[in-house]
């Protein structure tokens, strides 16, 4: 045979031998695989995590940083499929109590009953999300709510007060007497998805008195007082809202607010940071107010990033070692002391809060996160009961598709390519598709 | 006026190629960059090179990720080429019955999405045992170029004139001669050219990469996902890892730049 052949054939055969080579880990030692998202909170403890392994000789831990997205779909596919592949996860409060009642997650209850990680200490609210019948499947490593904020020099200069718990009304008189050609009056999300435009939408449905489903998952969205809220949003949106709104989300309205282009912001607590960094042209200038209400006392939403160890992990021992260090009291004083104490992971400990040299840090944005974070009530953020735990979202697997399909409808009330009635009776028949699985 | 024409042209033409260029050359400039350069509002042409980005990337393990694509491209590659070229020469220079169905069964492998495959494969590899195994994910790649560069390669060998193989014949070549020491050389540019095209789609995939390996066998497109940050300070060490990325494309294009073009050229004239 002809060398050359030979030469091809050997290739194929080293390569199909390959795939059959199983990886071997090294023996006696652990490493740990973390898959994460590519948050800066994320980023810090990757860069801590030599002081883990220092106290713990024998664990190293294997940061798998990813984008948003595509941790989603990685970790979702192996923990469904039992894979294996990480031995902790980064997931947020929409999947915990799926996933936990799915079995796919270790039950941590009675890891995290000893004295010194002092698990009372994490906020109750944040708490219910990730329980599920008494049973805890994860461990938030830092949480948020939803404020409005707002630019006080452009309000001072109109004569605009705000309280401290704003109704809608309150808000929308203001914004509307702020609005100008160069400044709009308020930035609210308008890009169609479940979580863009229906993260904030949901909690103003929600204050309005309306809900995605009724205790028997029989679909309300195109009910009165959801018909109302979302007339509401858009006619503000149109009155003294952001050109073109369903372009914008999150980050388009940082850049708006920081750039003076618009004069208050209702959105996630975790902007304050942003606005209140050294560089941020309207740090000092902002004021901050609960989230806005109408029939309810609260109207925040409640989100968390979470660590949990798939039940499948053969290193679950080491995996809780590391998740309980990631997210103690100690790991909060050492973020403060090595990289700086406004860095500190805020929204999952009511102690991080009383901690002087946090407080000082972050003065202008860390008693109203604590005092929203530990008032909503994501067992029932509405008027009415609700048979899911979570405030801007529908805790079951169809939500993501159903809030996606009805955010588009809604976006395209909102740029006025349809009527806020026709999509939001086309929002009922697809919302209540998936509410029929769910019925007993 | 033919010259106003042509000037035109010439100058649409550059502006069209920088349009192109400037993403690609202020990437490369940012990555020389500090991160509050490279994130300033007004875009900063004059400023203190720095390695600070690059000497980052060794930080975060770079050269494992870059390995892990390096293995990923060259075996997936190296099949895709053992494969292709024995296909091919079926489908042409020795057809075998109904070339089109055969054809038309190789591309009608690539009609569906890859989203839709993905999960019948995770299982598959879970089974095996070879989720993050970089082999295997070298096998995906093969199998996902292997269409394409059959049609490619059919192409390239149809246009070896027949009277150069039938003197060949004549001569008392065996098939062994006829292949290697009559076929291969005159379609050598095509056979660059697959094999740039092959290596190119490899390095640069993501999704499999994503969901098929964790740990030990990421490859680098994930990986440079992973600098983007919250926060706003990640341009300039994102721009350094991409530039880095990108080097070994790029210079596996510039070398056989010739040879690219002759082959990309070969099946285009009949």
């Amino acid at each position: 045979m002809n060398n050359k052949v030979k030469a091809l054939i050997a290739v194929v055969v080293v390569a199909i031998a390959g795939v059959v080579v199983v990886q071997q880990r090294s023996g006696g030692d652990v490493t740990l695989t973390l898959a994460t998202v590519n948050n800066g909170q994320m980023k810090d403890m990757e860069s801590l995590k030599g002081e883990f392994e220092a106290a713990n000789p024998g664990i190293k831990v294997n940061f798998q940083v990813m984008e948003e997205g595509d941790l989603r779909s990685a970790v979702t596919s192996d923990v469904a499929n039992k894979a294996g592949q990480y031995d902790i996860v980064t997931i947020g409060a929409y999947e915990v109590p799926q996933w936990g009642a799915n079995g796919w997650l270790t039950d941590l209850t009675p890891d995290l009953a000893d004295k010194a990680y002092d698990v009372g200490d994490i906020l109750p609210p944040v708490k219910d999300a990730l329980s599920v019948n008494g049973k805890q499947y994860a461990v938030p490593f830092y949480g948020e709510s939803s404020i409005l904020m707002y630019n006080k020099e452009i309000l001072d200069a109109k004569g605009v007060k705000l309280s401290n718990n704003p109704t809608w009304n309150e808000v929308a008189a203001a914004a509307k007497k702020v609005n100008s050609a160069k400044t709009a009056g308020i930035c609210l999300r308008g890009k169609p998805g479940w979580g863009d435009l229906f993260a904030p939408l949901t909690t103003v449905v929600q204050t309005f008195g309306g809900t995605w489903y009724d205790m028997n998952w029989d679909a309300k969205v195109n009910s009165p007082e959801f018909t109302q809220a979302v007339t509401f949003y858009k006619d503000l949106l149109a009155a003294a809202g952001e050109k073109d709104p369903v372009s914008y989300s999150f980050n388009e309205c940082l850049t708006a607010l920081k750039t003076g282009k618009v004069a208050m912001w209702y959105d996630a607590s975790v902007a304050a940071s942003m606005l209140e960094a050294d560089d941020s042209p309207v740090k000092g200038k902002m004021g901050y107010a609960h989230a806005p209400v109408v029939k309810t006392k609260e109207a925040g939403w409640l989100w968390s990033w979470n660590l949990a160890v798939p039940a499948n992990t053969q290193n679950k021992e080491a995996a809780v070692k590391f998740i309980k260090w990631a997210t103690s009291k100690d790991y909060h004083q050492l973020v403060g002391k090595k990289l700086g104490w406004s860095l500190v992971p805020p929204g999952a400990r009511t102690s991080t809060y009383s901690i002087p040299e946090y407080k000082e840090a972050a003065a202008a944005y860390a008693p109203i996160t604590l005092e929203v974070m530990s008032a909503v009530n994501p067992k029932q953020p509405g008027v009415n009961p609700q048979p899911w735990v979570g405030i801007q979202y529908v805790a079951i697997p169809e939500f993501q598709d159903v809030g996606n399909q009805v955010a588009q409808l809604v976006a395209d009330a909102i740029a006025g390519r349809t009527t806020v009635k026709e999509a939001l009776d086309k929002g009922q028949v697809i919302a209540q598709a998936a509410g029929d699985a769910h019925k007993k | 006026m033919r010259s106003t024409k042509a000037r035109l042209i010439t100058g649409m033409t550059w502006i069209i190629a920088v349009t192109y260029f400037f993403p690609v050359a202020w990437m490369f400039i940012n990555s020389f960059k500090t991160e509050n350069d490279a994130a300033s509002l007004t875009p900063k042409f004059i400023f203190t090179p720095t390695l600070e980005g690059f000497s980052r990337l060794g930080e975060r393990g770079m050269s494992n990720y870059l390995t892990n694509s390096l293995m990923a491209s060259v075996v997936s590659t190296a099949l895709v080429l053992a494969l292709s070229i024995p296909a091919a020469y079926a489908l042409s220079i020795r057809p075998i019955h109904k070339v089109q169905d055969a054809l038309f069964f190789f591309i009608s492998t690539r009609f569906m999405p890859a989203a839709a495959s993905i999960l019948p494969l995770f299982i598959i590899f879970k089974n095996l045992h070879v989720l993050d195994n970089i082999f295997a994910l070298s096998l995906v790649y093969a199998a996902m170029n292997l269409p394409i560069a059959i049609w490619m390669m059919r192409s390239f060998l149809s246009e070896v004139p027949h009277e150069v193989i039938e003197a060949s014949r004549i001569d008392g070549a065996d098939f062994e001669t006829e292949l290697w020491s009559v076929v291969l050389p005159i379609v050598l540019p095509g056979i660059a050219a697959v094999a740039l095209i092959c290596f190119i789609f490899s390095w640069n995939e993501y999704f499999f990469s994503v969901l098929l390996t964790s740990a030990n066998a990421k490859t680098t497109p994930p990986f440079l996902a992973s600098f983007v940050d919250g926060r706003g300070q990640f341009l300039a060490v994102l721009s350094a890892a991409s530039t880095v990325a990108a080097l070994p494309v790029i210079l596996a294009g510039w070398f056989a730049q010739k040879q690219l073009v002759r082959g990309l050229a070969m099946g285009a004239v009949k």
